[in-house]
């Protein structure tokens, strides 16, 4: 179980229909990549952020699959074109099966 | 063919394209620095009367290539700011036997405004000069009844640069007469004797040598505005008492440990240096 794990997002308040913004997302999490040994020779368990998706208004922007050896707090910057009002949803999945989720509302 | 020797063009240029940014990758001592559009920093100014060395002092900041110094523009940006946000949630959290938090006696951590500019300075009570973590420390023990932070202990690490961020943009302000005169003299001294088989003093890089190369490390000037600084290499939050540790190593030297009266005199001179320049933590560096 990872803990102090906290989502972080930056999505400009308001856009124009039809622009393209920025989103930037951080999750704190110490992305344990389950190669490493402890003191006493026993691996240490893998713990990662293992899926990220983006979905505005109900559809899809973003589905990332996150594999062992990203750094700790993944950062994850990427680009949406915005049609309308709405909300952008951001879900992070846990190797331990807990789910983070943010949400951010954007006016046009 | 005419399509190739567009390409070749193209090509050409590219590579122009590359090399031009190569020779200016690194910053200009004269960029300006501000964090999120709004906070403007001082990372160049004249130096203080006491600084016989320099003309001008200059942040760290000025040193550093344009994407190290990009990631302290904007604190989504800046990876220390996950440090400070762990450091609200335990000024937030009640820890000791008396039950109490930060926020009890202190309340908003926007209480803390401007007292990093002051630090490290003397302490009446105790009677002698005393750094932010001390001040920490004693809150800790006397106050909240509970057991001290190790010095490079992450809590530490956190409250610190909780702490100093709320002066962020302020200038440096610590007082170098008066008592704590003596120790200030101590940090001086030591400032200017060389350490270590390599017979290195602090001045002959950061005064002497700054902006040159010592292989491949970039020299500044040394300055603690910044701190506690977030080092790329070591993913973490540094105090400045464990980088004097790592150059007085590189020295090799048998070095002072972390919170020992050397290491707060010497902080005590360092931070004088940089009378002028605005704090800037938790600054971002490699």
């Amino acid at each position: 179980m990872a803990s102090g794990v906290k989502p972080r997002v930056k999505v400009p308040k308001t856009a124009s229909a039809g622009d393209t913004i920025t989103i930037k997302t951080l999750i704190s999490h110490p992305m344990e990549s389950g190669q490493r040994k402890d003191s006493d020779g026993n691996l240490v368990p893998r713990s990662i952020i293992n899926r990220f998706t983006c979905d505005f208004n109900g559809e899809n922007v973003i589905d990332v699959t996150l594999e062992p050896s990203i750094s700790t707090n993944p950062y994850l910057q990427f680009e949406a074109v915005v049609p309308e009002a709405g909300e952008f949803k951001f879900t992070w999945y846990d190797d331990d099966g807990s789910v983070y989720e943010e949400a951010k509302p954007i006016t046009v | 063919m005419a399509l190739a020797t567009s390409t070749k063009i193209a090509l050409g240029l590219a590579l122009a394209g590359g090399v031009a940014a190569g020779t200016t990758a690194w910053a200009d001592e004269d960029d300006i620095l501000v964090i999120n559009g709004e906070t403007e920093i001082i990372t160049k100014t004249d130096a203080p009367a006491h600084v016989e060395g320099l003309d001008t002092i200059r942040s760290g900041w000025t040193f550093r290539t344009v994407e190290t110094q990009s990631l302290q523009m904007d604190d989504f940006d800046n990876p220390a700011m996950i440090f400070v946000d762990q450091g609200i949630d335990s000024w937030n959290a009640a820890d000791g036997a008396a039950g109490k938090s930060c926020a009890d006696c202190h309340e908003d951590p926007e209480s803390m405004t401007g007292l990093r500019t002051k630090l490290p300075k003397w302490n009446e009570a105790a009677g002698e000069v005393w750094t932010m973590e001390m001040y920490i420390n004693a809150c800790r023990t006397e106050r909240m009844e509970a057991e001290p932070w190790g010095w490079k202990s992450q809590p530490m690490l956190n409250m610190t640069a909780l702490i100093g961020n709320q002066s962020r943009g302020l200038p440096m302000a610590v007082e170098i007469d008066g008592p704590a005169q003596a120790t200030w003299e101590q940090g001086k001294e030591m400032y200017y004797t060389r350490y270590g088989q390599l017979e290195l003093s602090c001045a002959n890089c950061h005064e002497d040598n700054y902006d040159n190369y010592i292989r491949a490390d970039h020299l500044s000037q040394g300055q603690t505005n910044g701190f506690p600084v977030y080092r790329l290499k070591q993913a973490n939050l540094i105090a400045a008492h464990n980088r004097f540790k790592g150059c007085i190593r590189d020295t090799r030297a048998e070095t002072y440990s972390e919170g020992s009266p050397e290491f707060v005199a010497l902080e005590l001179y360092v931070a004088s240096r940089g009378n002028g320049l605005s704090v800037e933590t938790p600054a971002v560096r490699n």
